[in-house]
């Protein structure tokens, strides 16, 4: 069990391997479209995972590439179907990052790195725990801009309307692209400075 | 005129890399010097231009919302949309892939130059985001999304070769131990990206 737990920590796809930015940066200005887009890579990744490794022996190497993109793509369709059919709000505000998993390099990175060599099973606990590292980072990330950015979680309101009356004002900086980079940053810093990760 | 408006908006202001995070990944990973970083720009530049004029004409004429009723009337309702993204994948490998042997055919110095990039931009976010937004965008012709998809290459030919400049000076400033490499790496990009918003009111 335990060799399967490296995503969550000292493995974790966005602070150490630098995998699937693209998307976790976008998508973090609220927790709520976080959180979803967390838990579609989850199951994009885990499912093709198990597919690519149920039928590795098969693929001829040439292709592999192809074959992993229709997969992926395969899933990333489902994802994107159940989306608009019932959280409609947040598949509008993803917009197209839903579509982004497709070549978001975790699950590409996943399946070359682990699928095409390894039994179903593993496979799918592997794409199942890297999913889940990649989520929790964004999970933190977009609950952190959410609250300093518009004193919300979740869209309820959480700083208290007496801070607002003595003068506190919502960062707006937060919402913007840029300090996302910044935050990511900021925790690739704090991680990096527990002693047992120290280089 | 509104091609230019284009252009400029998609060099500065909706840059690929600062407003939409697209191509990260590479970004980060090969900025180590600017030479590199030039090569992997021109060559994205170069598949943008081309996958997104070509994805923009299947959208217009093959999946959208009755785009087939060039083929007869029996077609007007088809609506084939939700093969936007299988279609949109396969369409960039494979030009990938065909750019790779016409480069290698046709001109050897340059297939040396962009060779080992090619086979990694298949996947890069930048490529199939460019195809995705020119699709939500909606342009009139594809003159417009050919303009879009330069405009974005270059963009994103900007922000890595900008990136790669300020790395390599790096290597002479004294940056606390846990923030070296990718963190400080995230903080730069945060601070390009705020650098960029100034272009916000053009």
């Amino acid at each position: 069990m335990k060799k399967y737990l490296g995503p969550l920590n000292r493995e974790n796809p966005i602070l150490v391997q630098v995998l699937g930015v693209c998307s976790a940066l976008a998508v973090t200005a609220q927790l709520k479209p976080a959180v979803v887009m967390a838990l579609s890579v989850t199951v994009v990744c885990a499912l093709s995972n198990l597919i690519i490794s149920l039928i590795r022996n098969t693929i001829p190497p040439r292709v592999r590439i192809i074959v992993q993109l229709l997969v992926v793509s395969f899933f990333v369709v489902m994802v994107d179907m159940f989306l608009q059919a019932y959280v409609y709000d947040v598949s509008k505000m993803l917009s197209v990052f839903v579509g982004l998993i497709i070549t978001n390099c975790i699950v590409m990175g996943r399946l070359e790195a682990f699928a095409l060599s390894h039994k179903p099973l593993p496979s799918l606990m592997d794409g199942l725990m890297n999913g889940l590292g990649y989520g929790l980072v964004l999970v933190v990330v977009g609950s952190l801009r959410e609250l300093l950015g518009r004193g919300t979680l979740w869209n309820i309101r959480i700083m208290p309307q007496a801070l607002y009356e003595a003068g506190y004002l919502d960062n707006g900086l937060m919402i913007l692209p840029p300090m996302a980079l910044i935050l990511i940053g900021s925790l690739i810093w704090i991680f990096n400075r527990k002693p047992k990760n120290a280089r | 005129m509104e091609l230019v408006d284009i252009f400029v908006r998609s060099v500065f202001i909706d840059n690929m890399v600062f407003a939409y995070f697209l191509g990260m990944c590479s970004y980060l990973a090969v900025s180590k010097d600017v030479k590199t970083a030039f090569g992997l720009g021109i060559a994205v530049c170069f598949v943008l231009a081309v996958t997104a004029p070509v994805n923009y004409l299947i959208d217009k004429y093959l999946l959208g919302p009755g785009a087939l009723s060039w083929a007869g009337a029996w077609a007007e309702d088809v609506d084939l949309s939700f093969l936007t993204l299988i279609i949109f994948i396969a369409v960039i490998a494979a030009i990938v892939q065909l750019l790779e042997m016409v480069i290698e055919k046709i001109s050897m110095p340059l297939y040396q130059a962009l060779g080992i990039f090619l086979p990694l931009i298949a996947v890069n976010c930048a490529i199939l985001g460019g195809s995705l937004f020119m699709q939500e965008r909606h342009f009139p012709t594809v003159a417009h999304s050919f303009v879009y998809a330069l405009g974005s290459g270059i963009g994103w030919l900007l922000a890595i070769v900008a990136f790669a400049a300020i790395r390599e000076r790096l290597h002479y400033s004294n940056i606390p131990k846990p923030l070296q490499g990718n963190g400080i790496a995230y903080i730069i990009t945060g601070l390009m990206g705020l650098g960029f918003m100034c272009f916000l009111g053009i």
